[in-house]
């Protein structure tokens, strides 16, 4: 099934001040094309939502702007502060990260053996200076940045609301737990921007509601971008400014979320042709 | 250049080598293919194969060296005989070092770690059931020069080793190509978990790849044996030679294995004319670790489940 | 399927259970696990029985099976087969009712002054014993127990803190001991100026400084050796370092006129100390050697302790859990693998050089293959990724063979190794002395969360 023919989206232009700019990026991998000329900008302090069928590429686009997977064509570029552009082509996920943009993933990847505030810890360490040396032998700057680990940490998960899950091991968390905490750790590494992948998905009605104000308090106290993937509409109407989607590799619109709920190209991308069955209840509206 | 005023005869030593190599190369590549696992044991069942044919022969072959028909006799039962030993350890040896593992899911370090415990056990039960010496196997035939190419003299231990070995890879090519098994193998090899939602019997597929290759490496060790000698730690060298044999092909790649086997083979005849032979080893290491570190996906790529 | 149209009860006659109600109850597994037991008997008889040699080669396998001997063997598979079933039986009840105990040992042993404690008992007698033990016994703790345990150390830090395989780990400690036999000698060849190598240094070096500079050029070497390779996948990496051990060691035995050959280097000075107030020549006397390696095995020990609970130590665990989650989290992963191989290598170095000096000679037979693998036994035995695991098992694995050397021939006990490996990974891959995280990691690892170590190819990503 190829897509139908689109007129190029503009998801870009009226972006005075884009935290991250892709440009005609394209993806393959051998016969299949991922990503096909998807070109769009994240205003810095905007929460994007990036939606679409299974399949569409929105993971992919992640990986791509993580330095993942690495494009045939186009160009990613971000800006940590506005006037500073650093292309990503070809660098290495930490660096990346390094540089300000964190993630977190679909299939949620904590590391089980390791408490929650450990876990958190690794992604507050990440920027800290201490070396082997320093660790042996336990030096001055070394003691200092443990506890400002230990301090930061803790902040955190009290941001998350699991500052009572210090302690346990992060394979004994809950599952929205885990989503939460997945989140404090992508946070600790001081991103200017944050990708949330499907951070809903599996989550109960109570948890979409505590996911709901954390992405927004991520936006407005923390001041972070925040790009999403999600399936959930009614979250991504509710927190997104924005929202882009993707159906087989290409942008299909960008807008406002209620514009884009009502365009019909992204209609039939949901529902498919007239006389297929009713989508997965992922349409919007 | 050093090698090239016996290029042809370095050639054919090295050809010999390099069907012993490919032959045992091939059991690496089997098992790869199907559990991603370097069998580190592999060169165990080829010293077992060895073994296996030199009980077999002692116990026929008088003190006259036989010719003619009977010669070719004893040589099939030392082959066949080595072959089913093999096949037997590397039976066994996969219900016991890594099927248990399998079972509980264990982290891949743990089968690595295994298959090395595997092997120091066999090497060393081998060289306290057969003593620790060198054992050389009764002649089967008397070997001398049969004919000659470019000027190189051709011996009857090429000829049976190029013979046996070149009739176990046809047959091994058909098996993988055209047998329902050897679907079953490059299916697994290719997506273990879709091949066992098609109706594919995993557990069964891995146990006969793994007699297989013991197949193969037994009846290697028995021709390795033939020709030099059998001894408890005959599998060691050849072990890892084959093993680099398998990686500078394309592990994972049947004809792959072949191809870095005969190439391997003759590389280090011809370079070994270079230098002395105790730099011999030097050369298959080295071969090993620049394949490894430049072009880990070998000469053929890595598809076991992709091109046979 | 009854022989009887009628069959007599089943009451269980006199001891109130009948064989026939007993193994009526087995199912397919208890059949495949008599099995494996009866077959792990016969090795076992195998294993202790007689040995054979050239001339007559069916001599250990008619020896150890086709004798009386064999019934105890038989008896013994069947008892640990009756272990076996009964606990797969009521593993949960028995573990239920071992729940308070576990409880309170785990609080015991997770205390920081019990472990203090330990420790400090532990030094306690490794510095008061020693002297009153016999010669022989002092020799195995000096050129045997103390080297390995530093060497096992040392590589607990690449295969159970980083989770990479080195096989070729005793290539650093070769390089360590020429090292230090190569700064020893003198540039020239006055009398009494000895060099252990061909080959003389620039300038004669301080035998005291001599330990640094080879921990140094060991730690240079595995940067060197690490750069290129620690990117290959967890098994291809096994194979290159194998690779590489070899090379070193076929190199070094070919290279006669720089390192001896396989004669090996000679007069390599003891230790010593030389600064105007602090002197002291170290001999070949066993007792001051020992009490160096124990000072530095305390050291290492805490370093790397405290190594551990660092961040690095953290991050290794990211890497070994998670190698995708760990770069998406801002690790250079790359860089601490290299610091871990650096770290081991170094520490294999040490050894090496005071194994030279000790001895006071090195030849390429001690770097064989067997030595890379024999500290792999012990650190994995002990507890991949844990210190106290690696001196544990290091120091029972060296002194069990020692101490049983009359029953036990010397090249036979690594057939015992081999099979304890293998039986380790099926039914303790987290050591006898685990680190608790370890131990977590891999119980989490089979549940299907997470990797255990860095192995494996990282999953739903495409490979760059």
């Amino acid at each position: 099934m190829t897509a139908p023919p689109v007129e190029q989206v503009d998801a870009v232009s009226g972006i005075e001040d884009p935290v991250v700019h892709v440009a005609n990026l394209t993806l393959r991998f051998g016969g299949v094309t991922s990503l096909a000329d998807v070109s769009l900008a994240v205003a810095r302090g905007e929460i994007l939502a990036v939606i679409g069928p299974n399949g569409a590429g929105k993971t992919s686009l992640f990986n791509c702007l993580t330095g993942v997977y690495v494009g045939e064509k186009g160009t990613i570029s971000f800006l940590p502060r506005p006037g500073v552009s650093v292309p990503l082509a070809g660098r290495k996920p930490h660096r990346i990260t390094q540089l300000g943009i964190a993630r977190t993933f679909q299939n949620i990847r904590l590391f089980n053996a390791l408490t929650a505030i450990e876990n958190v810890k690794i992604g507050v360490e990440s920027r800290q200076a201490t070396g082997p040396i320093g660790a042996m032998l336990r030096l001055p700057r070394t003691r200092r940045e443990e506890r400002a680990s230990d301090a930061r940490a803790a902040e955190l998960l009290e941001f998350v609301g699991l500052r009572a899950q210090a302690n346990r091991l992060a394979s004994a968390l809950s599952y929205g737990e885990q989503r939460r905490l997945e989140i404090a750790r992508a946070l600790a590494t001081q991103p200017a921007l944050l990708l949330l992948d499907e951070p809903a998905a599996g989550t109960n009605p109570a948890e979409k509601v505590d996911l709901e104000r954390l992405i927004r308090r991520i936006n407005v106290e923390m001041g972070l971008s925040v790009l999403l993937i999600e399936h959930d509409m009614r979250l991504v109407m509710s927190v997104a400014a924005r929202v882009a989607v993707l159906n087989f590799g290409r942008l299909i619109a960008a807008g406002a979320p209620a514009e884009v709920q009502r365009n019909p190209a992204v209609i039939e991308a949901y529902l498919g042709a007239a006389d297929d069955e009713g989508g997965s209840g992922a349409a919007p509206g | 250049m050093c090698f090239t005023h016996s290029f042809w005869q370095l050639t054919i030593s090295g050809l010999s080598d390099g069907f012993l190599y490919a032959l045992i190369a091939l059991g690496y590549t089997l098992v790869y293919g199907v559990l991603q696992l370097i069998n580190f044991a592999h060169s165990e069942v080829f010293m077992s194969g060895g073994f296996g044919g030199l009980f077999a022969v002692q116990a026929l072959v008088g003190s006259k060296t036989p010719h003619g028909v009977a010669s070719v006799m004893y040589v099939l039962l030392g082959v066949v005989v080595g072959a089913i030993v093999g096949g037997a350890v590397a039976f066994v040896l996969e219900r016991v070092a890594y099927r248990p593992l399998r079972r509980r899911n264990a982290p891949k370090l743990a089968f690595l770690i295994s298959a090395i415990g595997a092997s120091l056990f066999l090497v060393n039960i081998a060289g306290k059931e057969f003593g620790r010496l060198a054992i050389p196997m009764p002649n089967l035939y008397t070997n001398g020069n049969v004919f000659s190419v470019f000027g190189a003299e051709v011996q009857t231990n090429f000829v049976v080793i190029a013979i046996a070995a070149a009739l176990m890879l046809i047959f091994l090519d058909r098996l993988v190509a055209k047998t329902r098994l050897g679907q079953g193998i490059r299916a697994v090899a290719q997506d273990a978990d879709t091949a066992s939602l098609m109706g594919v019997n995993i557990d069964r597929v891995i146990s006969q790849t793994f007699v297989i290759g013991g197949l193969l490496g037994g009846a290697a060790g028995f021709l390795f044996g033939m020709v030099f000698n059998v001894q408890y730690n005959m599998g060691f060298t050849p072990g890892v030679k084959a093993f680099t044999a398998a990686v500078l092909g394309g592990i994972g790649n049947i004809r792959g294995a072949v191809l870095g086997g005969l190439l391997l083979g003759v590389v280090e005849n011809l370079g070994v004319s270079c230098v002395q032979s105790a730099w011999r080893d030097v050369i298959a290491f080295g071969i090993l670790v620049l394949v490894l570190l430049f072009r880990p996906t070998g000469l053929l790529g890595e598809r076991l489940g992709r091109s046979a | 399927m009854s022989v009887y149209e009628n069959p007599p009860a089943d009451d269980g006659g006199p001891t109130g259970f009948s064989v026939r109600q007993v193994v009526g109850s087995l199912g397919e597994s208890d059949w495949r696990r008599l099995g494996g037991c009866m077959f792990a008997a016969l090795v076992f008889a195998l294993m202790t029985g007689t040995s054979g040699n050239a001339q007559h080669l069916t001599a250990g396998v008619t020896g150890s099976l086709f004798k009386p001997r064999v019934v105890v063997f038989i008896v013994l598979g069947l008892a640990l087969w009756a272990l076996m079933t009964t606990w797969t039986r009521y593993r949960d009840d028995i573990r239920a009712g071992l729940e308070p105990f576990r409880k309170t040992k785990a609080e015991i042993t997770g205390n920081q002054w019990v472990q203090l404690g330990v420790f400090a008992a532990v030094l306690l007698i490794a510095i008061l014993v020693p002297p009153l033990l016999s010669v022989f016994w002092q020799q195995v703790l000096v050129s045997q127990i103390g080297i390995f345990v530093l060497l096992a150390i040392g590589l607990n830090v690449v295969v159970g803190f980083a989770g990479l395989l080195d096989l070729g780990y005793i290539a650093f400690y070769a390089i360590g001991a020429y090292t230090a036999a190569y700064w020893t000698g003198y540039p020239d060849s006055k009398p009494g100026h000895i060099s252990p190598l061909p080959v003389h240094p620039p300038f004669h070096l301080n035998p005291f400084f001599v330990f640094p500079l080879a921990v140094v050029v060991c730690l240079i070497a595995g940067l060197l050796l690490g750069a290129p390779t620690l990117r290959l996948r967890g098994d291809y990496l096994a194979i290159v370092t194998l690779g590489f051990g070899e090379i070193v060691r076929i190199v070094i035995n070919n290279s006669e006129s720089v390192t001896n050959g396989p004669r090996g280097a000679f007069g390599i000075p003891h230790f010593s100390v030389n600064f105007g107030f602090l002197k002291y020549k170290w001999t070949l006397d066993l007792m001051p050697y020992w009490y160096l390696l124990l000072a530095m095995i305390v050291i290492v020990f805490i370093l790397f302790r405290q190594l551990e609970n660092s961040r690095v130590g953290r991050a290794w665990t990211a890497i070994r859990e998670d190698e995708v989650a760990a770069a998406a989290t801002g690790i250079p992963t790359l860089k601490y693998k290299l610091m871990a191989f650096a770290i081991g290598a170094s520490t294999s170095g040490l050894a090496g050089v005071v194994f030279a000096s000790q001895i006071g000679f090195v030849a390429p037979d001690n770097f064989v293959l067997i030595n890379s693998l024999l500290v792999l036994v012990y650190v994995i035995f002990g507890g991949m990724g844990s210190l106290p695991g690696a001196v544990a098992g290091a120091s029972f694995l060296i002194w069990l063979p020692n101490e049983l050397r009359d029953y036990v021939a010397p090249q036979d006990r690594f057939i015992y190794f081999g099979a304890l490996l293998v039986v380790m990974m099926i039914f303790r891959p987290q050591g006898v002395f685990p680190s608790r995280r370890r131990a977590r990691e891999i119980g989490l690892a089979e549940a299907g969360a997470g990797g255990a170590d860095a192995m494996g190819a990282p999953d739903g990503v495409m490979p760059r």
